[in-house]
């Protein structure tokens, strides 16, 4: 693939150093030119497309439902917040209502997701700087929250547990008990890797005053979430732009100033903290009956029992699954905040049964962007650092 | 989006609204002018721009429709501009000056649609391989490709 990077080999005093697009540091396949002068990158160039599979295009002959289990994949760290934009975008242009009960639960999950993600990137960034310890940890607690996303969908990472008006199946009697158990014992661990790694002399050196980003740099070049969390700009669409009742919860935007690698380490480990607090006070929202998915006619498909005892029931299945439900003409765009930032879905309907066009406004993909300007001047040891700390997902990145 | 028409009534080609969403369509030529004034302008403030999309309308004319969606971090608030072009020879300036951010946006819309932005520091394919021939997302591109 050709790059602006095209130094002829031996003619200046300039190295032409190719990482990736196989690498460990590079969180999947990222191909990133660097021309170093010495150790120093003097420039920096990010080619990517290795893991473009045409998601978008191959949600356009599909039916919205059928749609959900490709958004899994597309985050595939945090496959719930995929499915949890997707469906809140397709709700919002059917215009039906969630039941609170639904809400709730998706508000959990999604929280837990955002610790699941996060507890990967503390792990990966750990270990790409050296701190190999980290990274076990780490996982093992994430073990804890895929066990419970099996136990609700079956599935321990691509769940699409969500489904257009609600969730896709009751969840068990006691999943909150499990629920409880990882509220409990996960704020110690966390502060176990505090102990590891926030006064540890060789990650402050490693990431302290490393890929500065200013906030008004964030902002120009697109950053959400995280990255422009730590460079002191308070914007969370969760409190911009509440969805899903996150209005009824409270809790608090994590900001730092420095806008370095070490501020955005912190926010994230503060994020899990906030992520946990928000999880208890949906478990005590949580009604204990009620509607798991809304019951509109036509669009939501009827449940087992009323399939099997009226014509209705079987007729409107029938219709469902075979052509699936049409919603009225028109666009929008939902954003929700996944633990990478902004994640936008922007459907077009035409009025028939597939959409007309799904466009994933990704968070990784914007925030890729900045790697050069994080790394231009450093050294090649701080690329790794920079782009571990922009925490991205090739699968979002490409689509 | 009134203080949009007071500005420049011209540039207001249509407002429309759908789900409590508000889209201005620009006509063509007048999009710089009004990214430049939407983000500039103290009263509105739309600093972030969150996405460039593009949609194919195959094989209604004007066959291209660019949407900017356009966020004001400290107003809480949210626009959508829709730009339709014609099919033959896609072209809208490009409004990386504005928002740096642009530049990967623009080129996957180069990439998959063949919309041409005059102005965009350095246009070339992103997602898929430089050799790469046709622009798979419009309507008239195989879904399984050609081979």
């Amino acid at each position: 693939m050709s790059t602006s990077i095209e130094t002829p080999i031996g003619t200046q005093q300039t190295m032409v150093l190719n990482m990736g697009p196989q690498h460990p540091s590079t969180h999947g396949v990222l191909r990133v030119m660097l021309e170093l002068d010495g150790e120093t990158v003097v420039k920096a160039e990010s080619v990517i497309g290795y893991l473009h599979t045409g998601i978008e295009k191959s949600l356009e002959s599909k039916t919205y439902s059928q749609g959900i289990t490709l958004t899994d994949r597309v985050d595939y760290l945090a496959p719930l917040s995929n499915n949890l934009g997707y469906c809140l975008a397709v709700e919002k242009i059917l215009g039906i209502e969630v039941p609170k009960r639904a809400q709730y639960i998706r508000v959990l999950l999604a929280e837990l997701t955002r610790c699941a993600s996060h507890l990967v990137w503390l792990g990966t960034h750990a270990i790409d700087l050296g701190a190999m310890t980290v990274f076990l940890y780490s996982f093992r607690e994430r073990e804890e929250i895929l066990k419970i996303f099996e136990y609700l969908s079956g599935q321990r990472m691509m769940t699409s547990y969500f489904r257009i008006g609600g969730l896709a199946l009751e969840p068990p009697s006691d999943w909150l008990e499990r629920v409880q158990r990882v509220v409990d014992y996960l704020p110690a661990h966390i502060d176990e890797y505090e102990t590891l790694l926030t006064k540890n002399k060789i990650w402050l050196a490693r990431t302290v005053g490393v890929g500065n980003l200013s906030a008004n740099d964030a902002i120009a070049w697109g950053c959400t979430g995280p990255l422009l969390r730590a460079s002191g700009v308070a914007y969370d669409v969760r409190k911009a732009f509440p969805y899903s009742s996150y209005d009824e919860f409270d809790f608090n935007v994590q900001t730092q100033t420095a806008g370095d690698c070490y501020a955005r380490y912190q926010v994230r480990v503060a994020e899990i903290r906030e992520s946990l607090k928000i999880v208890k006070q949906a478990m005590a929202r949580i009604p204990a009956d009620g509607p798991f998915r809304a019951e509109i006619p036509g669009i939501i498909p009827p449940s087992r029992e009323e399939m099997k005892a009226s014509i209705e029931g079987l007729i409107y299945h029938f219709k469902i699954f075979t052509e699936g439900f049409t919603p009225p003409v028109g666009e929008v765009y939902q954003a929700i905040e996944s633990p990478r930032g902004e994640l936008g879905y922007f459907i077009r309907s035409d009025g028939s049964h597939k959409p007309y066009r799904v466009k994933m406004r990704t968070p990784s993909f914007v925030n890729l962007q900045i790697l050069p300007e994080l790394a231009i001047g450093r050294l090649i040891s701080d690329v790794v650092a920079c782009i571990g700390t922009t925490d991205i997902v090739l699968g979002e990145v490409d689509r | 989006m009134h203080k949009l028409k007071e500005w420049n009534a011209s540039a207001v080609a249509e407002v429309l609204e759908f789900r409590g969403e508000i889209t201005v369509v620009v006509p063509k030529e007048q999009i710089f002018a009004v990214a430049q004034y939407l983000a500039t302008e103290p009263a509105l403030r739309f600093s972030l721009l969150s996405d460039i999309t593009t949609v194919d309308n195959f094989p209604l004319e004007p066959r291209f429709e660019v949407l900017y969606h356009l966020v004001s971090i400290d107003r809480r608030d949210r626009i959508r501009l829709k730009v339709r072009l014609a099919g033959k020879d896609p072209s809208i300036a490009s409004v990386t000056p504005v928002w740096p951010t642009a530049n990967w946006h623009e080129r996957e819309s180069f990439d998959l649609f063949g919309i041409l932005f005059p102005g965009h520091p350095d246009l070339k394919r992103i997602l898929m391989p430089d050799d790469w021939e046709g622009f798979p997302l419009r309507k008239d591109y195989p879904t399984e490709g050609y081979r």
